[in-house]
Protein backbone atom coordinates (compact mmCIF):
# COMPACT_ATOMS: atom_id res chain seq x y z
CA UNK A 1 0.00 0.00 0.00
CA UNK A 2 2.69 2.51 1.04
CA UNK A 3 6.32 2.34 0.05
CA UNK A 4 8.85 5.05 0.85
CA UNK A 5 12.04 4.51 -1.14
CA UNK A 6 15.13 6.16 0.35
CA UNK A 7 13.45 9.50 0.93
CA UNK A 8 15.44 12.62 1.76
CA UNK A 9 13.68 15.86 2.54
CA UNK A 10 15.49 19.13 3.13
CA UNK A 11 13.82 22.48 3.50
CA UNK A 12 15.39 25.92 3.61
CA UNK A 13 15.20 28.02 6.78
CA UNK A 14 16.87 31.22 7.89
CA UNK A 15 19.72 29.17 9.33
CA UNK A 16 20.39 27.24 6.15
CA UNK A 17 18.94 23.98 4.91
CA UNK A 18 17.52 21.61 7.48
CA UNK A 19 17.43 17.95 6.62
CA UNK A 20 14.27 16.58 8.19
CA UNK A 21 14.60 12.99 7.03
CA UNK A 22 17.43 11.18 5.25
CA UNK A 23 17.30 7.80 3.50
CA UNK A 24 13.92 7.06 5.01
CA UNK A 25 12.47 3.77 3.84
CA UNK A 26 9.22 2.28 4.97
CA UNK A 27 6.81 -0.42 3.83
CA UNK A 28 3.21 -0.72 4.89
CA UNK A 29 0.96 -3.44 3.49
CA UNK A 30 -2.69 -2.97 2.63
CA UNK A 31 -4.90 -3.27 5.68
CA UNK A 32 -1.93 -3.09 8.00
CA UNK A 33 -1.76 -1.00 11.15
CA UNK A 34 1.66 0.66 11.25
CA UNK A 35 2.92 2.76 14.12
CA UNK A 36 5.86 5.14 13.88
CA UNK A 37 7.66 6.05 17.09
CA UNK A 38 10.77 8.07 17.74
CA UNK A 39 12.33 10.88 19.73
CA UNK A 40 10.76 14.29 19.39
CA UNK A 41 11.77 16.24 16.30
CA UNK A 42 12.69 13.11 14.36
CA UNK A 43 10.46 13.97 11.43
CA UNK A 44 7.40 11.90 12.31
CA UNK A 45 5.04 14.62 11.18
CA UNK A 46 7.13 15.13 8.04
CA UNK A 47 6.56 11.46 7.31
CA UNK A 48 2.80 12.08 7.49
CA UNK A 49 3.03 14.89 4.98
CA UNK A 50 5.28 12.89 2.67
CA UNK A 51 2.91 9.93 2.55
CA UNK A 52 -0.15 12.10 1.90
CA UNK A 53 1.68 14.04 -0.80
CA UNK A 54 1.42 17.37 1.00
CA UNK A 55 5.18 17.84 0.66
CA UNK A 56 7.43 16.50 -2.06
CA UNK A 57 10.64 14.66 -1.17
CA UNK A 58 13.93 16.23 -2.21
CA UNK A 59 15.20 12.79 -3.16
CA UNK A 60 13.57 9.39 -3.38
CA UNK A 61 10.09 8.21 -4.25
CA UNK A 62 6.79 7.79 -2.41
CA UNK A 63 4.56 5.06 -3.76
CA UNK A 64 0.98 4.67 -2.58
CA UNK A 65 -1.35 2.12 -4.12
CA UNK A 66 1.26 1.34 -6.83
CA UNK A 67 1.34 4.96 -8.00
CA UNK A 68 4.12 7.44 -7.44
CA UNK A 69 2.79 10.28 -5.31
CA UNK A 70 3.14 13.65 -7.02
CA UNK A 71 0.54 15.78 -5.22
CA UNK A 72 -2.01 15.51 -2.43
CA UNK A 73 -3.45 12.01 -2.29
CA UNK A 74 -7.19 12.76 -2.33
CA UNK A 75 -8.01 9.49 -0.57
CA UNK A 76 -6.50 9.85 2.86
CA UNK A 77 -8.31 10.56 6.09
CA UNK A 78 -6.32 12.48 8.64
CA UNK A 79 -6.63 13.26 12.33
CA UNK A 80 -4.32 15.27 14.54
CA UNK A 81 -3.64 15.90 18.20
CA UNK A 82 -5.99 18.88 17.96
CA UNK A 83 -9.44 17.75 16.85
CA UNK A 84 -9.72 20.75 14.49
CA UNK A 85 -13.49 20.79 14.44
CA UNK A 86 -15.04 23.76 12.65
CA UNK A 87 -16.89 25.67 15.40
CA UNK A 88 -19.61 27.03 13.11
CA UNK A 89 -20.68 23.57 12.05
CA UNK A 90 -22.58 21.04 14.12
CA UNK A 91 -20.83 17.74 14.83
CA UNK A 92 -22.84 16.13 12.05
CA UNK A 93 -21.86 18.77 9.50
CA UNK A 94 -18.23 18.50 10.61
CA UNK A 95 -18.29 14.77 9.99
CA UNK A 96 -19.95 15.29 6.59
CA UNK A 97 -17.26 17.76 5.48
CA UNK A 98 -15.10 15.24 3.55
CA UNK A 99 -18.14 14.15 1.54
CA UNK A 100 -18.52 17.74 0.34
CA UNK A 101 -15.01 17.55 -1.09
CA UNK A 102 -14.15 14.01 -2.15
CA UNK A 103 -15.54 12.63 -5.40
CA UNK A 104 -17.81 10.79 -6.13
CA UNK A 105 -19.69 11.93 -3.02
CA UNK A 106 -19.22 15.58 -3.80
CA UNK A 107 -21.32 15.68 -6.96
CA UNK A 108 -24.07 13.64 -5.36
CA UNK A 109 -24.05 15.47 -2.06
CA UNK A 110 -27.38 17.24 -2.56
CA UNK A 111 -29.35 14.22 -3.81
CA UNK A 112 -27.92 11.71 -1.40
CA UNK A 113 -27.62 13.89 1.66
CA UNK A 114 -30.16 11.80 3.61
CA UNK A 115 -28.19 8.59 3.12
CA UNK A 116 -24.93 10.39 3.98
CA UNK A 117 -26.46 11.72 7.17
CA UNK A 118 -27.53 8.19 8.03
CA UNK A 119 -24.00 6.97 7.44
CA UNK A 120 -22.54 9.73 9.60
CA UNK A 121 -25.02 8.99 12.38
CA UNK A 122 -24.11 5.30 12.26
CA UNK A 123 -20.41 6.16 12.46
CA UNK A 124 -21.00 8.55 15.36
CA UNK A 125 -23.00 5.86 17.15
CA UNK A 126 -20.13 3.40 16.73
CA UNK A 127 -17.79 5.75 18.60
CA UNK A 128 -20.35 6.37 21.35
CA UNK A 129 -21.60 9.73 20.14
CA UNK A 130 -25.19 8.86 19.30
CA UNK A 131 -27.47 11.78 20.07
CA UNK A 132 -24.66 14.32 19.85
CA UNK A 133 -24.81 15.00 16.14
CA UNK A 134 -26.61 18.32 16.47
CA UNK A 135 -24.35 19.65 19.20
CA UNK A 136 -21.59 22.07 18.39
CA UNK A 137 -17.97 20.99 18.91
CA UNK A 138 -17.43 23.55 21.64
CA UNK A 139 -20.25 22.00 23.63
CA UNK A 140 -18.29 18.75 23.93
CA UNK A 141 -15.24 17.56 25.86
CA UNK A 142 -11.84 17.08 24.22
CA UNK A 143 -12.30 13.31 24.11
CA UNK A 144 -15.68 13.61 22.40
CA UNK A 145 -14.27 16.06 19.86
CA UNK A 146 -11.48 13.61 19.09
CA UNK A 147 -14.04 10.83 18.54
CA UNK A 148 -15.86 13.09 16.11
CA UNK A 149 -12.54 13.90 14.44
CA UNK A 150 -11.97 10.16 13.87
CA UNK A 151 -15.43 9.92 12.32
CA UNK A 152 -14.62 12.80 10.01
CA UNK A 153 -11.41 11.07 8.97
CA UNK A 154 -13.31 7.87 8.14
CA UNK A 155 -16.66 9.02 6.72
CA UNK A 156 -15.54 8.71 3.10
CA UNK A 157 -14.21 5.22 3.80
CA UNK A 158 -10.64 6.07 2.87
CA UNK A 159 -8.21 3.31 2.05
CA UNK A 160 -5.67 5.08 4.22
CA UNK A 161 -5.96 6.68 7.65
CA UNK A 162 -3.13 8.94 8.82
CA UNK A 163 -3.02 9.75 12.52
CA UNK A 164 -0.60 12.25 14.03
CA UNK A 165 -0.59 11.76 17.81
CA UNK A 166 -4.38 11.86 17.85
CA UNK A 167 -4.73 10.96 21.52
CA UNK A 168 -1.79 12.87 22.98
CA UNK A 169 -3.88 15.66 24.49
CA UNK A 170 -6.31 13.36 26.29
CA UNK A 171 -6.27 11.99 29.81
CA UNK A 172 -5.14 8.40 30.32
CA UNK A 173 -8.60 6.88 30.69
CA UNK A 174 -10.09 8.62 27.67
CA UNK A 175 -7.01 7.69 25.68
CA UNK A 176 -7.41 3.97 26.43
CA UNK A 177 -11.10 4.22 25.60
CA UNK A 178 -10.27 5.72 22.22
CA UNK A 179 -7.61 3.07 21.54
CA UNK A 180 -10.45 0.56 21.74
CA UNK A 181 -12.67 2.73 19.53
CA UNK A 182 -9.94 2.88 16.91
CA UNK A 183 -9.19 -0.86 17.26
CA UNK A 184 -12.84 -1.75 16.69
CA UNK A 185 -13.18 0.53 13.69
CA UNK A 186 -10.04 -0.86 12.15
CA UNK A 187 -11.17 -4.46 12.73
CA UNK A 188 -14.48 -3.66 11.13
CA UNK A 189 -13.43 -1.53 8.14
CA UNK A 190 -9.96 -2.96 7.38
CA UNK A 191 -8.30 0.26 6.20
CA UNK A 192 -4.56 0.89 6.30
CA UNK A 193 -3.39 2.99 9.23
CA UNK A 194 -0.23 4.95 9.84
CA UNK A 195 -0.16 6.13 13.44
CA UNK A 196 2.53 8.56 14.47
CA UNK A 197 2.89 8.59 18.24
CA UNK A 198 5.30 9.00 21.10
CA UNK A 199 3.24 6.75 23.33
CA UNK A 200 4.97 3.35 23.13
CA UNK A 201 2.12 1.51 24.85
CA UNK A 202 -0.30 2.95 22.33
CA UNK A 203 1.90 1.72 19.49
CA UNK A 204 2.34 -1.72 21.00
CA UNK A 205 -1.35 -2.13 21.76
CA UNK A 206 -2.66 -1.10 18.35
CA UNK A 207 -0.05 -1.82 15.69
CA UNK A 208 0.99 -4.78 13.56
CA UNK A 209 4.41 -3.27 12.97
CA UNK A 210 6.22 -0.59 14.92
CA UNK A 211 8.80 1.48 13.07
CA UNK A 212 11.41 3.19 15.24
CA UNK A 213 12.89 6.38 13.85
CA UNK A 214 16.26 7.91 14.60
CA UNK A 215 16.89 11.45 15.76
CA UNK A 216 16.99 14.15 13.06
CA UNK A 217 17.65 13.64 10.22
CA UNK A 218 15.13 10.87 10.71
CA UNK A 219 15.11 7.43 9.17
CA UNK A 220 13.62 4.11 10.20
CA UNK A 221 16.29 2.22 12.11
CA UNK A 222 14.26 -0.71 13.30
CA UNK A 223 10.96 -2.38 12.47
CA UNK A 224 9.38 -4.52 15.10
CA UNK A 225 6.59 -6.99 14.40
CA UNK A 226 3.93 -7.11 17.10
CA UNK A 227 2.67 -10.65 17.35
CA UNK A 228 -0.10 -10.39 19.96
CA UNK A 229 -3.33 -11.95 18.85
CA UNK A 230 -6.00 -9.64 17.42
CA UNK A 231 -8.39 -8.20 18.39
CA UNK A 232 -6.48 -7.31 21.49
CA UNK A 233 -7.94 -6.64 24.87
CA UNK A 234 -6.62 -3.84 27.09
CA UNK A 235 -5.46 -6.54 29.50
CA UNK A 236 -2.72 -7.41 27.04
CA UNK A 237 -0.96 -4.25 28.18
CA UNK A 238 -0.30 -5.84 31.55
CA UNK A 239 1.24 -9.13 30.30
CA UNK A 240 5.01 -9.66 30.56
CA UNK A 241 5.63 -9.93 26.77
CA UNK A 242 3.89 -6.57 26.25
CA UNK A 243 5.89 -4.94 29.01
CA UNK A 244 9.09 -6.41 27.53
CA UNK A 245 8.23 -5.03 24.09
CA UNK A 246 7.57 -1.54 25.43
CA UNK A 247 10.77 -1.72 27.42
CA UNK A 248 12.76 -2.76 24.37
CA UNK A 249 11.31 0.09 22.30
CA UNK A 250 12.08 2.50 25.08
CA UNK A 251 15.72 1.44 25.08
CA UNK A 252 15.94 1.79 21.31
CA UNK A 253 14.69 5.34 21.51
CA UNK A 254 16.93 6.18 24.47
CA UNK A 255 19.88 5.01 22.36
CA UNK A 256 19.03 7.14 19.30
CA UNK A 257 18.45 10.14 21.52
CA UNK A 258 21.93 9.99 23.00
CA UNK A 259 23.79 9.03 19.83
CA UNK B 1 -29.38 41.73 41.53
CA UNK B 2 -25.98 42.09 39.88
CA UNK B 3 -27.68 41.41 36.57
CA UNK B 4 -30.02 44.41 36.89
CA UNK B 5 -27.13 46.64 37.92
CA UNK B 6 -25.09 45.32 34.99
CA UNK B 7 -27.91 46.17 32.65
CA UNK B 8 -28.57 49.60 34.12
CA UNK B 9 -24.90 50.57 34.41
CA UNK B 10 -24.58 52.26 30.99
CA UNK B 11 -27.63 54.43 31.74
CA UNK B 12 -26.46 55.29 35.22
CA UNK B 13 -23.05 56.33 33.94
CA UNK B 14 -24.42 58.38 31.06
CA UNK B 15 -26.95 60.19 33.23
CA UNK B 16 -24.29 60.69 35.90
CA UNK B 17 -21.96 62.29 33.37
CA UNK B 18 -24.65 64.71 32.24
CA UNK B 19 -25.57 65.49 35.86
CA UNK B 20 -21.95 66.36 36.69
CA UNK B 21 -21.72 68.48 33.52
CA UNK B 22 -24.91 70.34 34.38
CA UNK B 23 -23.84 70.86 37.99
CA UNK B 24 -20.39 72.11 36.94
CA UNK B 25 -21.88 74.63 34.50
CA UNK B 26 -24.21 76.02 37.16
CA UNK B 27 -21.75 75.87 40.03
CA UNK B 28 -18.89 77.63 38.26
CA UNK B 29 -21.23 79.83 36.28
CA UNK B 30 -19.64 78.86 33.00
CA UNK B 31 -20.47 81.07 30.06
CA UNK B 32 -22.87 79.45 27.59
CA UNK B 33 -20.52 80.47 24.82
CA UNK B 34 -17.68 78.39 26.28
CA UNK B 35 -19.61 75.30 27.35
CA UNK B 36 -23.40 75.15 27.29
CA UNK B 37 -25.05 73.06 30.00
CA UNK B 38 -26.92 69.90 28.90
CA UNK B 39 -30.25 71.55 29.67
CA UNK B 40 -29.38 74.39 27.28
CA UNK B 41 -28.30 71.89 24.63
CA UNK B 42 -31.54 69.94 24.96
CA UNK B 43 -33.43 73.20 24.66
CA UNK B 44 -31.53 73.98 21.46
CA UNK B 45 -32.20 70.48 20.15
CA UNK B 46 -35.92 70.98 20.67
CA UNK B 47 -35.95 74.45 19.20
CA UNK B 48 -33.90 73.54 16.11
CA UNK B 49 -35.26 70.04 15.66
CA UNK B 50 -36.14 70.65 12.03
CA UNK B 51 -32.68 71.65 10.70
CA UNK B 52 -31.13 69.03 12.98
CA UNK B 53 -33.32 66.30 11.50
CA UNK B 54 -32.79 67.49 7.93
CA UNK B 55 -29.01 67.77 8.22
CA UNK B 56 -28.80 64.69 10.43
CA UNK B 57 -30.50 62.73 7.69
CA UNK B 58 -28.00 63.98 5.10
CA UNK B 59 -25.09 62.96 7.30
CA UNK B 60 -26.66 59.58 7.98
CA UNK B 61 -27.20 58.70 4.35
CA UNK B 62 -23.84 59.96 3.10
CA UNK B 63 -22.18 57.99 5.91
CA UNK B 64 -24.13 54.85 5.11
CA UNK B 65 -23.44 55.23 1.39
CA UNK B 66 -19.71 55.56 2.03
CA UNK B 67 -19.84 52.72 4.51
CA UNK B 68 -21.71 50.53 2.03
CA UNK B 69 -18.99 51.14 -0.55
CA UNK B 70 -16.36 50.38 2.08
CA UNK B 71 -18.04 47.08 2.98
CA UNK B 72 -18.24 45.78 -0.57
CA UNK B 73 -14.82 47.05 -1.58
CA UNK B 74 -13.21 46.08 1.74
CA UNK B 75 -14.67 42.59 1.65
CA UNK B 76 -13.53 42.02 -1.93
CA UNK B 77 -10.04 43.39 -1.34
CA UNK B 78 -9.77 41.50 1.97
CA UNK B 79 -10.63 38.21 0.26
CA UNK B 80 -8.10 38.94 -2.47
CA UNK B 81 -5.34 39.87 -0.03
CA UNK B 82 -6.09 36.93 2.26
CA UNK B 83 -6.16 34.57 -0.72
CA UNK B 84 -2.58 34.85 -1.80
CA UNK B 85 0.61 35.66 0.03
CA UNK B 86 2.03 37.38 -3.03
CA UNK B 87 -0.87 39.81 -3.32
CA UNK B 88 -0.67 40.34 0.43
CA UNK B 89 3.02 41.21 0.28
CA UNK B 90 2.58 43.41 -2.76
CA UNK B 91 -0.44 45.36 -1.56
CA UNK B 92 0.31 45.69 2.12
CA UNK B 93 2.85 48.56 1.95
CA UNK B 94 0.59 50.43 -0.45
CA UNK B 95 -2.37 50.06 1.88
CA UNK B 96 -0.36 51.09 4.93
CA UNK B 97 0.85 54.17 3.08
CA UNK B 98 -2.65 54.98 1.96
CA UNK B 99 -4.10 54.49 5.41
CA UNK B 100 -1.53 56.78 7.02
CA UNK B 101 -2.55 59.74 4.85
CA UNK B 102 -4.84 62.00 6.91
CA UNK B 103 -8.14 61.90 5.05
CA UNK B 104 -8.73 65.61 5.77
CA UNK B 105 -5.93 66.29 3.30
CA UNK B 106 -7.80 64.43 0.56
CA UNK B 107 -11.04 66.39 0.87
CA UNK B 108 -9.82 69.46 -1.12
CA UNK B 109 -8.80 67.16 -3.96
CA UNK B 110 -12.21 65.51 -3.90
CA UNK B 111 -13.86 68.91 -3.98
CA UNK B 112 -11.87 69.83 -7.10
CA UNK B 113 -12.91 66.57 -8.71
CA UNK B 114 -16.54 66.34 -7.67
CA UNK B 115 -17.49 69.82 -6.48
CA UNK B 116 -18.95 70.82 -3.15
CA UNK B 117 -21.72 68.54 -1.89
CA UNK B 118 -22.44 65.01 -0.86
CA UNK B 119 -20.07 63.14 -3.17
CA UNK B 120 -16.86 64.17 -1.36
CA UNK B 121 -18.51 63.25 1.96
CA UNK B 122 -19.45 59.80 0.70
CA UNK B 123 -15.97 59.21 -0.70
CA UNK B 124 -14.24 60.44 2.45
CA UNK B 125 -16.43 58.15 4.57
CA UNK B 126 -15.51 55.29 2.24
CA UNK B 127 -11.78 56.05 2.23
CA UNK B 128 -11.51 56.23 5.99
CA UNK B 129 -13.56 53.12 6.79
CA UNK B 130 -12.52 50.45 4.31
CA UNK B 131 -9.11 49.76 5.79
CA UNK B 132 -10.15 47.97 9.00
CA UNK B 133 -12.49 45.78 6.96
CA UNK B 134 -9.72 44.74 4.57
CA UNK B 135 -7.26 44.00 7.36
CA UNK B 136 -9.75 42.00 9.39
CA UNK B 137 -11.03 39.88 6.52
CA UNK B 138 -7.48 39.20 5.34
CA UNK B 139 -6.40 38.24 8.86
CA UNK B 140 -9.32 35.85 9.20
CA UNK B 141 -8.35 34.12 5.97
CA UNK B 142 -4.63 34.09 6.60
CA UNK B 143 -4.88 32.46 10.01
CA UNK B 144 -6.50 29.16 8.96
CA UNK B 145 -5.02 26.39 11.10
CA UNK B 146 -2.38 24.66 8.95
CA UNK B 147 -3.60 21.28 10.16
CA UNK B 148 -7.14 22.00 8.98
CA UNK B 149 -5.68 22.90 5.62
CA UNK B 150 -3.75 19.61 5.58
CA UNK B 151 -6.90 17.65 6.38
CA UNK B 152 -8.70 19.24 3.43
CA UNK B 153 -5.80 19.06 1.00
CA UNK B 154 -5.31 15.38 1.77
CA UNK B 155 -8.93 14.96 0.65
CA UNK B 156 -8.11 16.62 -2.67
CA UNK B 157 -9.55 20.04 -1.87
CA UNK B 158 -8.32 22.94 -3.98
CA UNK B 159 -7.71 26.47 -2.80
CA UNK B 160 -11.28 27.52 -3.61
CA UNK B 161 -12.74 24.64 -1.57
CA UNK B 162 -10.56 25.55 1.39
CA UNK B 163 -11.62 29.19 1.17
CA UNK B 164 -15.32 28.38 0.86
CA UNK B 165 -15.46 25.68 3.52
CA UNK B 166 -13.04 27.11 6.07
CA UNK B 167 -11.52 30.47 5.18
CA UNK B 168 -14.61 32.56 4.58
CA UNK B 169 -16.78 31.24 7.44
CA UNK B 170 -13.76 31.62 9.69
CA UNK B 171 -13.21 35.23 8.57
CA UNK B 172 -16.82 36.21 9.27
CA UNK B 173 -16.38 37.04 12.98
CA UNK B 174 -13.44 39.26 12.00
CA UNK B 175 -15.54 40.87 9.27
CA UNK B 176 -18.56 41.60 11.45
CA UNK B 177 -16.29 42.80 14.24
CA UNK B 178 -14.65 45.26 11.85
CA UNK B 179 -18.03 46.69 10.80
CA UNK B 180 -18.47 48.24 14.24
CA UNK B 181 -15.15 50.04 13.89
CA UNK B 182 -15.76 50.97 10.26
CA UNK B 183 -19.17 52.57 10.84
CA UNK B 184 -17.83 54.92 13.52
CA UNK B 185 -14.91 55.84 11.25
CA UNK B 186 -17.33 56.47 8.38
CA UNK B 187 -19.07 59.12 10.50
CA UNK B 188 -15.71 60.78 11.11
CA UNK B 189 -15.08 60.84 7.36
CA UNK B 190 -18.40 62.28 6.27
CA UNK B 191 -18.46 64.93 9.01
CA UNK B 192 -14.89 66.03 8.28
CA UNK B 193 -15.81 66.47 4.64
CA UNK B 194 -19.04 68.32 5.48
CA UNK B 195 -17.14 70.65 7.77
CA UNK B 196 -14.67 71.58 5.05
CA UNK B 197 -16.79 71.74 1.93
CA UNK B 198 -20.50 71.15 1.92
CA UNK B 199 -23.88 72.84 2.02
CA UNK B 200 -25.73 70.25 4.08
CA UNK B 201 -25.14 67.77 6.86
CA UNK B 202 -24.40 68.00 10.56
CA UNK B 203 -20.78 69.04 9.93
CA UNK B 204 -22.00 71.93 7.80
CA UNK B 205 -24.66 72.85 10.37
CA UNK B 206 -22.10 72.96 13.17
CA UNK B 207 -19.65 75.09 11.15
CA UNK B 208 -22.43 77.53 10.33
CA UNK B 209 -23.69 77.64 13.93
CA UNK B 210 -20.12 78.14 15.14
CA UNK B 211 -19.50 81.11 12.87
CA UNK B 212 -22.80 82.62 14.11
CA UNK B 213 -21.68 82.07 17.73
CA UNK B 214 -24.65 79.76 18.39
CA UNK B 215 -22.75 77.44 20.71
CA UNK B 216 -25.82 75.55 22.02
CA UNK B 217 -26.66 74.61 18.42
CA UNK B 218 -23.08 73.43 17.80
CA UNK B 219 -23.39 71.16 20.80
CA UNK B 220 -26.86 70.06 19.72
CA UNK B 221 -25.25 69.00 16.42
CA UNK B 222 -22.61 67.06 18.32
CA UNK B 223 -25.33 65.38 20.32
CA UNK B 224 -27.18 64.39 17.16
CA UNK B 225 -23.93 62.91 15.80
CA UNK B 226 -23.38 60.94 18.98
CA UNK B 227 -26.91 59.57 18.80
CA UNK B 228 -26.48 58.49 15.18
CA UNK B 229 -23.08 56.96 15.95
CA UNK B 230 -24.33 54.97 18.91
CA UNK B 231 -27.43 53.79 17.05
CA UNK B 232 -25.39 52.53 14.09
CA UNK B 233 -22.83 50.90 16.34
CA UNK B 234 -25.64 49.09 18.16
CA UNK B 235 -27.10 47.89 14.85
CA UNK B 236 -23.80 46.36 13.75
CA UNK B 237 -23.00 44.94 17.18
CA UNK B 238 -26.39 43.20 17.14
CA UNK B 239 -25.76 41.98 13.59
CA UNK B 240 -22.40 40.58 14.68
CA UNK B 241 -23.96 38.68 17.59
CA UNK B 242 -26.63 37.29 15.33
CA UNK B 243 -24.40 36.23 12.46
CA UNK B 244 -21.40 34.86 14.31
CA UNK B 245 -22.65 33.94 17.76
CA UNK B 246 -20.68 30.70 17.54
CA UNK B 247 -17.42 32.61 17.76
CA UNK B 248 -18.42 34.23 21.04
CA UNK B 249 -19.81 31.07 22.54
CA UNK B 250 -16.98 28.83 21.42
CA UNK B 251 -14.36 31.00 23.05
CA UNK B 252 -16.38 31.04 26.27
CA UNK B 253 -16.87 27.29 26.49
CA UNK B 254 -14.53 25.26 28.63
CA UNK B 255 -14.06 22.59 25.99
CA UNK B 256 -12.52 25.18 23.70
Amino acid sequence: MIRLEAITLAYPTRHGDVVAVRDLSLDVKRGEFAAVVGPSGCGKSTLMKLVTGLVKPTKGRVVVDNHTVNGPLKIAGMAFQNANMLPWRSVLDNVLLPLEIVEPFRSQFRQKRASYVERAEALLTSVGLSGFSHRYPWEMSGGMQQRASLCRALIHEPALLMLDEPFAALDAFTREELWCVLRDMWQRLQFTVVLVTHDLREAAFLADHIHVMSARPGRVIKTKHVAFEKPRDLDVCYTPPFVDLVHELRQDIAEVRTS
Amino acid sequence: MTLTIDRLAPWIFTLGLFAIWEAACRLFNIDQFILPAPSVIVEAMVRYYKPLLRNGFVTLWTTLAGFGLAVSFGLALGLLVGWSRTIYRGLYPVMIGFNSIPKVAVVPILVVWFGIGEVPAIITAFLISFFPIVVNVATGLATIEPEMEDVLRALGANKLDIMLKVGIPRAMPYFFGSLKIAITLAFVGSVVSETIASNAGLGFLMTQAGSNFQMPLVFAGLMALAIEGIAMYAVFAALERRMTGWAVRSSQSAAG
